[in-house]
Parts: C-alpha cells; sequence; structure tokens
C-alpha cells in the first residue's frame, strides 16, 4: 500500500487509518518542482516543503517514506498543457491534469512496481464496487463542502480499482480531530484552489516567462464585430471576466468568448455571459463504459459551481451535450463538465464551448 | 542488510572508534590552551597531521584539517581565485566534477572568472591534451576530480599534473574518492592542493584535509584564530582529526591486498549483472576505475524505483550520488558520457566495500534480475521495444 504523503492532515491521517487496518504502508512524496524553485514558498497539495513535512509524519507514524521524482511528467502533463491552453484562449484546470496523468497514471504504476497492490490518497471522495454491474464507483464525500470528486472524474476503472480513500467516509472536523489525537504535529496547511506552481498567482506573467512566443494584444469586440478597444493578449483573459479590461462604455462588460484564431477577445452584457447548453469531449464515464440513452443529470462546470439539473445526451460518436435546465454562468472552455447522479460520479469531459 | 553505498560513506572502524573516544570525555582539553590537557591534545593533532601527510607523500606543515570534502573543494577554489586574481581570471575543470567543485565554480563565474568545463568521453575520462589545449595565458587554477563519485573512473592525475606543472598552472584535485583507495604521492604527481574527506575511508564524517603544496599562498578561507597555522580558524575537532589520521593508515595498509578482494568481487557483481540482466550497460570506464565500483544503467527501468525494491529487500545502494538522490534528477555525470536522459535516470550505483562478501553479492544478483523484470513488464516503452524487435 503506498500513500501519497503531501504533509498535511489529510494525506497523514490517511496513513495512519490505513496503518490501523493492518496494511503495509509505504508514505511516498512527489516532487515535482524544478530544482531551483524557491524553498519558502508552499502552496496546494505538494507544496515545497511537503517532502520535509511528509519524512516528519511518516517518522512519528514509524513507516518507511520515500521521494519520488515526477519532475517531468508534472512538466509535460501539467505545465505544458496548462501554457498550451491558455494560448488556445481556453482555461485549463490544472489539477485535474495533475490527477490524470501524474498522481494516477505514474504515482499508480510506480507503485504497482514497488510490489503494491493499491495506492491511497487523502481526498475527499469514496469508491464503491458495485457488485450487480461488476465496476467501481465514485461517489461525492460525507461532507459536501470537502467534496473533491470533481478533479477525479476521469479515473479509469483500473485506477479506480487499485485506490483507496479512506477520508470519504470522514468530516474535515473528525480527521483533524484524529490528527490531533495520535499527537501528529501536521501543519494545517490550508486548502487552497490556487494553481499551486504559480505562487505568486500572476498566470499572465507566468505564462509569458515560460512561453517562447508572447500574446499579442488584439483587440476587444462586441458580438456585432464592433472593436471596442485593445486587450495586452488573450492569456490575460478568461470566460465570465470583468474586472481588469480597462473599457470604459458607460456599462459593466464581460468577457463571452476568446477567439485565438483572430487574437479577439469578445466582451458583452452580463446577461450574455448566461449560456443553457455545454458541449464536451475527451469524455469518461465510471459506472458504465459509454453513454448511450438521453440521461437527466445535475452538473458542475467548474470546481465552485453548485450542481445544476441538466439533460445529457451524445451528440456524436465523441461529443457530447448537455442542457441545463437554467442558463449558467460562464461556461468556460477548457474547464472541465462534471456530472453527477445524487451522490454517484456519472463522468464528465473537458468543455469544448458554450451555445 | 547489505551495504552496497560505500562511496557514500563508510562504517567508522572499531579501532578508529577506539582512537577517538578518550578526546570525547577526559582529553577534552582546547589545544589552545596552555595547560599540559591542551597540551596533549596539540600533540594528538600534530601526530595526526603527520600520519595524514606520510599517507600522501607530503611534509605536516602540508596539511590542514576541515570539515569535511566539500569545505576542501571551497577553500581551495575560492582560495586560489582569490589569491591569483590579478594574474589570470580563468578556471579549468571538468563536467563530472562533484557539486562541491561544480556550485564553486558556477558561483565564481558570477564574480567575474571564467570556468572551462572539459567534456568528458563516453567513458568519463579527459586527456592531458585537452587540458593542455584549453590553458590560456590567464589561467590560474586547473581543479580535477582524481576519481569519480558516480562511476568511478580515474583521471590521469600524474599527467595532469605534468602538464600544469610545465605550464605554472596551479593544480588542485578533489581526491574525496580516492584517498584511502588508491596510493596517491601529491609530489611525485605533481599535484599543489587536494581535498580528501574522513568517511569515506572508515573513518568519522565532519572531519577532512586540504594538502597545500608548501609555497602556496592560499588565504585563510574561517577568520578567528590562530588555528591550522591562522589559516582555518575555529577550535580543532580533536576526536575527528585522530580518527581521521587512524582512518587513513588503516586504509593504506595491505592496500593492495584489500584492493585485489573488493575488485574480484566487484568483477563478480559486474559479470553476474550482464549474464542475468539483458539491456544493461555498465557506466565508466570497465578498467580505469575505483576497485570498488559499479555503475549500471538498466533500460526501460528507473533507478531510484529499483532502488527502493532493494531497500526493501535491505539492500542499499544508490542512483547517482548521494549529495543529489534527494533531488533524483538524472545525474550530470551520465548526462555527460552522452546518456539519453532514459538511462540517465535508470542507473544504479553499487559500490563495495572491505566487509562484503560473495554471499552478499549472491543475494544481490537472485533479487536484481526479477526486480529488473518486473518493472519493465510494467513499462509500455519495453512493451514497444519488444514488439517492435521480435
Amino acid at each position: 500500500m503506498v500513500v501519497g504523503m503531501s504533509g498535511g492532515v489529510d494525506s497523514s491521517v490517511t496513513a495512519y487509518l490505513l496503518k490501523k487496518a493492518g496494511y503495509e504502508v509505504i508514505g511516498v512524496t512527489m516532487q515535482i518542482w524544478p530544482e531551483d524553485a524557491p524553498r519558502e514558498e508552499s502552496g496546494g497539495c505538494c507544496g515545497l516543503t511537503a517532502v520535509d513535512d511528509a519524512r516528519h509524519v511518516c517518522q512519528q507514524l514509524g513507516i518507511p517514506h520515500y521521494t519520488l521524482n515526477f519532475r517531468r511528467e508534472f512538466e509535460a502533463h501539467v505545465i505544458a498543457y496548462f501554457l498550451a491552453e491558455y494560448q488556445q484562449g481556453r482555461t485549463p484546470n490544472p489539477c485535474i491534469a495533475c490527477n490524470r496523468y501524474v498522481k494516477w497514471e505514474s504515482l499508480l504504476t510506480k507503485a504497482l512496481q514497488l510490489g503494491a497492490d493499491y495506492i491511497a490518497t487523502g481526498h475527499y471522495a469514496r469508491i464503491v464496487f458495485d457488485r450487480q454491474t461488476g465496476r467501481y464507483l465514485l461517489k461525492k464525500a460525507v461532507t459536501l463542502k470537502k467534496d473533491q470528486t470533481y478533479a477525479l472524474y476521469n479515473l479509469t476503472q483500473d485506477q479506480l480499482a487499485h485506490t483507496l480513500m479512506p477520508l470519504g467516509d470522514y468530516t474535515k472536523e473528525e480527521v483533524r480531530r484524529i490528527a490531533g489525537e495520535i499527537g501528529l504535529t501536521v501543519a494545517d496547511k490550508p486548502d487552497s484552489q490556487e494553481i499551486c506552481f504559480i505562487p505568486d498567482h500572476d498566470y499572465g506573467r507566468y505564462i509569458e516567462m515560460h512561453t517562447a512566443s508572447p500574446s499579442p494584444p488584439g483587440n476587444f469586440v462586441d458580438r456585432q464585430g464592433r472593436i471596442l478597444g485593445r486587450h495586452k493578449g488573450i492569456i490575460h483573459y478568461t470566460v465570465g471576466q470583468r474586472k481588469g479590461l480597462g473599457l470604459a462604455v458607460g456599462k459593466p462588460l464581460y468577457v463571452l468568448e476568446i477567439r485565438p484564431e483572430t487574437n479577439e477577445v469578445v466582451v458583452g452584457e452580463e446577461h450574455e455571459v448566461y449560456q443553457n447548453t455545454v458541449y464536451a469531449d475527451q469524455l469518461n464515464f465510471i459506472p458504465f463504459p459509454e453513454l448511450k440513452a438521453k440521461m437527466t443529470v445535475s452538473a458542475k462546470i467548474r470546481y465552485n459551481h453548485a450542481p445544476a439539473p441538466a439533460v445529457v445526451e451524445m451528440v456524436d460518436e465523441t461529443t457530447l451535450r448537455c442542457r441545463f435546465s437554467e442558463p449558467q454562468r460562464a461556461i468556460t472552455p477548457g474547464q472541465a463538465l462534471v456530472l453527477y447522479d445524487g451522490d454517484l460520479v456519472v463522468g464528465g469531459g473537458g468543455i469544448l464551448h458554450g451555445a | 542488510m547489505i551495504y552496497l553505498d560505500h562511496a557514500a560513506t563508510t562504517p567508522v572502524k572499531p579501532e578508529v572508534l577506539k582512537e577517538m573516544l578518550p578526546y570525547f570525555t577526559e582529553e577534552y582539553g582546547n589545544p589552545s590552551s596552555v595547560y599540559r590537557l591542551a597540551q596533549r591534545n596539540k600533540k594528538a593533532i600534530d601526530d595526526a597531521r603527520a600520519v595524514v601527510a606520510k599517507n600522501l607523500g607530503a611534509q605536516p606543515n602540508e596539511i590542514f584539517f576541515t570539515s569535511g570534502g566539500t569545505e576542501a573543494d571551497n577553500w581551495a577554489i575560492k582560495g586560489m581565485a582569490e589569491a591569483l586574481k590579478e594574474k589570470g581570471n580563468h578556471i579549468i575543470t571538468t563536467n563530472i566534477e562533484h557539486h562541491a567543485v561544480l556550485h564553486t565554480c558556477q558561483y565564481l563565474e558570477k564574480h567575474g572568472f571564467e570556468v572551462t568545463y572539459l567534456p568528458v568521453n563516453p567513458d568519463g575520462l579527459i586527456t592531458p591534451e585537452q587540458v593542455e589545449a584549453a590553458i590560456r595565458p590567464e589561467t590560474i587554477l586547473i581543479s580535477i576530480m582524481y576519481a569519480n563519485n558516480e562511476i568511478g573512473t580515474i583521471m590521469p592525475i600524474s599527467e595532469i599534473g605534468a602538464v600544469a606543472k610545465r605550464h605554472g598552472v596551479v593544480f588542485h584535485t578533489d581526491a574525496v574518492q580516492a584517498v584511502g583507495h588508491l596510493p596517491i604521492d601529491v609530489k611525485a604527481q605533481n599535484i599543489d592542493l587536494l581535498s580528501l574527506s574522513g568517511h569515506k575511508f572508515y573513518g568519522p564524517k565532519g572531519i577532512g584535509a586540504l594538502y597545500v603544496r608548501r609555497g602556496l599562498k592560499l588565504p585563510s578561507f574561517l577568520h578567528g584564530g590562530g588555528q591550522e597555522r591562522g589559516r582555518r580558524a575555529g577550535t580543532e575537532n580533536v576526536p575527528g582529526i585522530v580518527g581521521l589520521a587512524k582512518a587513513i593508515d588503516r586504509a593504506y595498509q595491505d592496500l593492495a591486498a584489500k584492493n585485489a578482494k573488493i575488485k574480484a568481487l566487484r568483477d563478480y557483481l559486474i559479470d553476474g549483472i550482464y549474464e542475468r540482466i539483458p539491456y544493461c550497460r555498465l557506466n565508466g570506464h570497465r578498467e580505469r576505475r575505483l576497485p570498488n565500483n559499479a555503475n549500471f544503467s538498466f533500460e526501460f527501468v528507473e533507478g531510484e524505483s529499483l532502488l527502493l525494491l532493494l531497500d526493501m529487500e535491505g539492500i542499499a545502494a544508490s542512483s547517482g550520488s548521494a549529495c543529489t538522490s534527494g533531488s533524483l534528477d538524472p545525474s550530470h555525470v551520465l548526462l555527460a558520457l552522452g546518456l539519453p536522459h532514459e538511462l540517465a535516470h535508470g542507473s544504479v550505483r553499487f559500490t563495495l566495500g572491505e566487509d562484503n562478501t560473495k554471499e552478499e553479492i549472491d543475494l544481490v544478483l537472485a533479487k536484481l534480475p526479477a526486480f529488473v523484470e518486473r518493472m519493465r513488464a510494467m513499462s509500455p516503452l519495453y512493451e514497444e521495444f519488444v514488439r517492435k524487435n521480435s
């Protein structure tokens, strides 16, 4: 049993619970940061002090700890993807890419190579085996407030079969209490939804520093194609954004669409930011291999979006259409569309565009 | 446990520890004090200095004790750069030095010095001709390691010493991996500065030395007191110094016989790996290497995963150097040999010691092939490779 450890409360308690349950537990911390990254910065689930913190926790728990290098995987599948998406006028979710490629494809492979049967993580989500269908199901955590299934929708059956997430049955308060009871001196790191490899949150500057071709300025246009002003490069904008546009036309304007091919940013009034329909591809379904018929679901279009009722169906072999009962604000290409049936994760995909 | 990481560190031998112990307790005097308790300590240091000097072909007043190899390297390189900056600003080294040398050189580059990093050949060697060709009128220092810590390759130090002498350039060698393992004569080999570290030859950690040829004006590195003839301030690490001397003396006793035994066992390991595991390569020159070093790359296998599997079986080995294995990036040494990223990542270093046995090597040879096979079985790259080649 390999537990991915960040040194924080959640993964530490995960390791403790599994050890107590009688598993042979090995703590592994993924090193994803470039060697020259400043040490004192920390953020996200794998902050720069993660290795030291996790080693300390493993010493306390009396389990072996190893640091494994995932820098190349992180660079290739998370950072490069992040940069490419922004350059194409999309707003990526690097946590989902990290989960899929780094935490699961790479960590799980390494764990299996080391002779482990499972990996375990401190995610707030539940994995349940359904005897009737023979499939592994992913369900929301008992604490909906902490539920992390949005970023886990594209786990495969094979990955789910080899994964344990014991915290899905606990509340954050219970986890904190357990940590206190066993005297874990873990840093109670703030849960961050910011992007861990950009500690100052200045995405635009980060993208400009890490790409060869700068994002050139272009025009703000309205739906009718009228030029309203100049923007400073498409990488600086995301759908639904109001602040920082620098447009004075007497009414608040919002980003509706980003057009990389013409280097235009389309803006409009607030009501135009709302749309009924989402198209998505790169699909993954969990309780069944493919979506055959129309299905009523509740759907999320970003991490902190409250799930809204919708009907989904396939429009061709690879594309899904999701029609919400009510218009939703800022459907953003590059984010994930995740579908739920009650507390069950039906699946999801990458948002192509709204309509 | 089967310990095969003697290039990282070695256990303190009981006879070394025995010499050291009194200097922690009853012989605790500060060597700089006047009373007899302190005088006995002063004598212990002087005796130790003579022992270290004798084993390197040096004079006692040419030996300066330091906190270890890293300090000795830093002192030698930064010190000579400072002392000779009026004469020139060019330093010659190699691209496979230990980071104690490489990072010191990079630091000096930020302060106006120019550094030539001679590229090694695929065996990990440089030639005296390469060194000679790199010398310019403004060259003030040549720093080339005696033996490489990762691949064990032994550089042509005597020949480089001759080149340096002919051109009047100061020659430093980081001999941390060589001292106690290879016969060294600083005078015959024209070495001006030499770094060594106690814990690499069954001595304690935290003690090392720098040999500085008499007449060479090396400025002080640590200021504060008159210790080490005013060149290295700080109360002496007396137990460490005593232990270092005992360790170097015992290391050079019966050196040839000890090396023959270790080399035979090491060759048994190399041959055994070649016999049992396909698609692997020995890194570094086959003959011109430290007798205890075997560094292998296994295709389609990540070195760090292999190390973990070995550790779970109680076998301690290393990937690359101990100082960077926390960071687990591909080794600069293996990349310098021209290895692709994948192979540089898939390397494991076994470094044997005096006490390893044939039974231990047999156990490694019994376990290792299955580990490599298991990891390859899960590698998509290996699958593709087998499909293409079948």
